[in-house]
């Protein structure tokens, strides 16, 4: 193991990193605990500027009962699902077929529509702006869930098909050969070989995805507008009053809007950072 | 039937392939290519196209605000390359077997998982000339507030520095996942070779790191290139269009209240895409080696 262990180290070295460790935690974080703070706070704090100070008064239930109450915020969050459960359902289940394909069939072009995804994978989002937007307009979809998230799962297939290809890739082959003997059906092959063994990777990729599209800033500002349809990302600054900083209120929406994904984190961590760390190790 | 088998397999990867590859194609290929076309015409994205060649591109080699946005995704893709350095730096602390480590590892990704509007809102407080924790730190050593987001010197500085903060903790996740494959017998064979410390990290521990340096890199080349979220969260571009990146000034060009300038915003994508092109067919031709070399 590198560094070498704490425990083999001096006593006053292990007592330093143990105290170090709390310490530059909160300092990492002190961002975070920042707007936890403030989302307590009184609108009588954010008036006086007092925003990194002790709060005069915690305001836990009254400001997150406001935010809901005076804001759209449910609508936000509830458009971001609207959005987010659909990407996640359509770029796995894509995917897993355009992995499937690309890993277990020899044809021709077979390495060159690999690379197209994954050179599609990282064009900067603004060269498919106009026409995205264009074509999303022309088919009727401007400003819907449905516009959003189809594009969405365009985009991540190009992702989830290099993850989806590896991983049946590393799959043992004499599976599929001896289904093939058995005289099984490529189609049955794919549902009852194959798909059994992927639930990690699907498990990976939905968690991922989930975060990804949740997070999602850009698009939604391009391809969406006003709170029918806008998700809690996009719409995360116009919960500020318009005459009055409700900075508080801000805060409590950013708690709320970060808690699906910070849970979706917690749950399936393993499966979250083996996804992130795709091909960090040999 | 022996042949209909091998029809099937012929038929099979087409039909497992086609609806994934014909989205893909619909919203990620072809735009490429329409938004090369788009460049090459003055349009205003309702009326008619009008035809002008290059004349976009030659608009931009003469448009200050172009090569401000420009230069500032060069500093942009430099400094945020210190996330490499800081995240293996954050991954060496907290490579550790102590009480509590498992949550204190998840807690330093956390800021990776949350929104760039938030991260773009809070850095936004902390920079606030009047009641931020920056100016409240300055004024207690007794130096005057600086306003980071509205000094045109400081303010793209000031964004990096926000983004780096989640970049830094997708860099050390990649890093610790990295150093838990390391191979214990060459660190011990180093160790009975007195290597030590530095040394150690560069000879035995950093060549290990490779694939999730490499992974890293190529990741934060991306974030770099991609820096919107921030820049219009915390500066809209501003102040006077100095803190604007190529992603930012062309989302203003073809979209903005400044007029909707689809070809010339589509001229700026190119340009970015160009430059990204450098680093994904540098990927591509690595991924292909390795393709070979199985």
């Amino acid at each position: 193991m590198f560094p070498a262990p704490i425990e083999r180290q001096s006593k006053p070295a292990q007592w330093l990193y143990k105290v170090a460790l709390p310490i530059s935690l909160i300092l990492w974080l002190l961002p975070l605990i920042a707007v936890a703070v403030t989302s307590v706070r009184s609108g009588g704090d954010i008036t006086s500027g007092n925003y990194w100070g002790w709060p005069t008064s915690f305001n836990l239930l009254e400001n997150y009962t406001a935010v809901f109450q005076d804001t759209p915020l449910a609508k936000y969050i509830w458009n971001s699902f609207r959005v987010t459960i659909p990407t996640v359902i359509g770029a796995v289940a894509l995917s897993t077929m355009t992995g499937f394909a690309l890993a277990v069939y020899k044809f021709k072009g077979n390495l060159f529509i690999f690379f197209l995804f994954i050179a599609g994978n990282f064009v900067p989002f603004q060269i498919l702006m106009v026409p995205v937007r264009d074509l999303t307009v022309g088919i009727g979809l401007y400003n819907t869930s449905a516009g959003l998230a189809v594009f969405h799962i365009a985009f991540q297939t190009g992702f989830c098909t290099l993850f989806m290809r590896n991983f049946i890739r590393a799959l043992p082959h004499e599976l599929i050969e001896v289904a093939r003997v058995e005289g099984v059906t490529e189609i049955q092959i794919f549902w009852y070989v194959v798909l059994p063994l992927m639930k990690p990777a699907m498990a990976a990729l939905s968690v991922l995805v989930f975060t990804f599209i949740w997070n999602d800033y850009f698009w939604a500002t391009v391809l969406t507008q006003g709170s029918d349809v806008q998700p809690i990302t996009a719409a995360l600054k116009s919960l500020n009053g318009q005459w009055i900083s409700r900075w508080h209120l801000v805060s409590a929406g950013a708690i709320v809007a970060a808690l699906p994904p910070v849970a979706m984190f917690f749950l399936m961590q393993k499966h979250f950072i083996a996804g992130l760390t795709l091909g960090a190790v040999k | 039937m022996f042949k209909g088998k091998i029809n099937q397999r012929k038929v099979a990867p087409f039909l497992f392939l086609a609806p994934g590859v014909l989205l893909f194609l619909t919203y990620v290929v072809f735009p490429v290519f329409q938004s090369m076309n788009i460049s090459l015409y003055d349009w205003d994205g309702l009326g008619e196209k009008t035809f002008i060649g290059f004349a976009n591109y030659v608009e931009l080699w003469d448009d200050e605000a172009f090569w401000t946005s420009f230069k500032n995704n060069i500093i942009w893709l430099v400094l945020y390359m210190l996330a490499v350095p800081m995240g293996l730096f954050v991954a060496l602390f907290l490579n550790q077997t102590v009480f509590g480590i498992r949550l204190v590892k998840s807690l330093f990704f956390f800021p990776f998982v949350i929104s760039q509007v938030v991260v773009g809102l809070v850095f936004g407080w902390f920079y606030d000339p009047s009641f931020g924790l920056l100016s409240l730190i300055l004024e207690s050593v007794g130096l005057d507030p600086i306003p980071v987001l509205s000094d045109e010197r400081y303010v793209t500085y000031g964004i990096i520095v926000a983004g780096l903060w989640p970049q830094t903790a997708y860099c050390m996740i990649l890093f610790l996942t990295g150093l838990n494959a390391v191979d214990p017998e060459q660190i011990e064979a180093g160790r009975l070779d007195n290597a030590k410390g530095w040394k150690m990290l560069w000879y035995v521990v950093l060549p290990q790191l490779k694939p999730a340096t490499f992974i890293a890199v190529v990741v934060t080349v991306i974030g770099a290139l991609r820096s919107f979220d921030l820049v219009a969260i915390m500066t809209q571009g501003g102040p006077w269009g100095s803190s604007r990146v190529l992603a930012y000034y062309m989302y203003e060009k073809a979209f903005s209240e400044y007029g909707f300038r689809m070809g010339y915003g589509a001229a700026i994508a190119v340009v970015l895409f160009l430059i990204m092109m450098i680093y994904i067919t540098g990927f591509l031709t690595k991924m292909y080696r390795d393709e070979r070399g199985l």
